[in-house]
């Protein structure tokens, strides 16, 4: 929380500091954006790979746990593409990769203003980035506030579902404390399994 | 596309090999700081680009109508998935 909290005042400075005008017109932030890109993307896969919880994980599990991120994953994507019928001016790849960054604004947003910009425009695939990331700090908020209705009402699975990516980490703790604390492998199960699929999904819509 | 996929590959084979190495371990405080400087720079192209900052209020509206959209898709999704085939395994909640 407080790490995101960090990431959101850096963002929030970058926008004034951008809005106030103290670059020049022809500041070019795509260009860094790119390397800075590709410098995250080799860190997020050291991280995918270094994950001392990854073999454990995987010996604990059972086939049937996949089910969980696979319900997750699917039931984002349909309602995400449903959307694309009220937001008519997006198509329904641009819903699909705003849907699947499930809930991992900061890594989804950046792929997206980067990615959309050979079929959208530098222009319009900054504003699908911003919706990217609003919507899945949304997505977050969501899962924070309201995993004990969540669980009630929808049964044991649904706040690790409605928190995605974080159902691993930010909101694991409310997780535990509502649904049990053997929800908590399926929790890590679950984070780790859409948090890899993130960067496939998004880049994936991107190229559609 | 690929080059991105690329060197997301490369980098889970190096973070796999060096898993041993601690400081490979601490990984996320160096990627923290990636993605603060990414969205410092997104900050800076949003804050600059007038069309954004003078649509805020629709693409919000627009944001949250796909997180509430997405969220309830993936709850709905698992309700069902804990209904047919997780409810006599791990018992009842209450």
């Amino acid at each position: 929380m407080k790490s995101n909290f960090i990431v959101l005042t850096f963002f929030l400075m970058g926008c004034i500091l951008g809005w106030a005008g103290l670059f020049p017109e022809d500041f070019d932030t795509h260009q860094m954006s790119v390397y800075v890109l590709y410098c995250l993307m080799f860190q997020v896969g050291i991280s995918i790979g270094s994950d001392k919880k990854l073999k454990p994980m995987v010996k604990s599990i059972r086939f049937k746990m996949l089910l969980l991120p696979i319900s997750t994953i699917v039931g984002t994507l349909i309602f995400s593409a449903l959307v694309s019928l009220i937001l008519t001016q997006w198509s329904l790849s641009d819903c699909l990769a705003v849907g699947s960054g499930f809930a991992y604004y900061s890594l989804s947003s950046i792929l997206i203003t980067e990615l959309k910009e050979a079929s959208l425009g530098v222009q319009v695939a900054a504003e699908l980035g911003t919706i990217a990331l609003l919507s899945n700090i949304i997505r977050e908020m969501i899962a924070l506030l309201g995993t004990p209705l969540l669980a009630r009402f929808f049964g044991r699975f649904a706040p690790i579902s409605a928190a995605g990516v974080n159902s691993m980490d930010v909101v694991l703790p409310a997780i535990t404390r509502y649904t049990g604390a053997e929800m908590t492998t399926f929790a890590i199960f679950h984070g780790l399994l859409v948090d890899t699929s993130v960067p496939f999904f998004v880049t994936f819509f991107c190229s559609l | 596309m690929f080059k991105i996929i690329g060197i997301l590959f490369s980098g889970v084979v190096v973070g796999y090999l060096f898993r041993n190495i601690s400081l490979v371990g601490h990984i996320r405080k160096p990627l923290t700081l990636t993605i603060i400087s990414m969205l410092f720079l997104l900050g800076i192209s949003i804050g600059m680009n007038k069309m954004i900052v003078n649509n805020l209020s629709t693409l919000g509206w627009q944001a949250v109508i796909l997180a509430v959209a997405g969220t309830a898709g993936s709850v709905l999704a698992s309700w069902f998935c804990y209904k047919l085939f997780f409810k006599d395994d791990i018992g009842n909640e209450e």
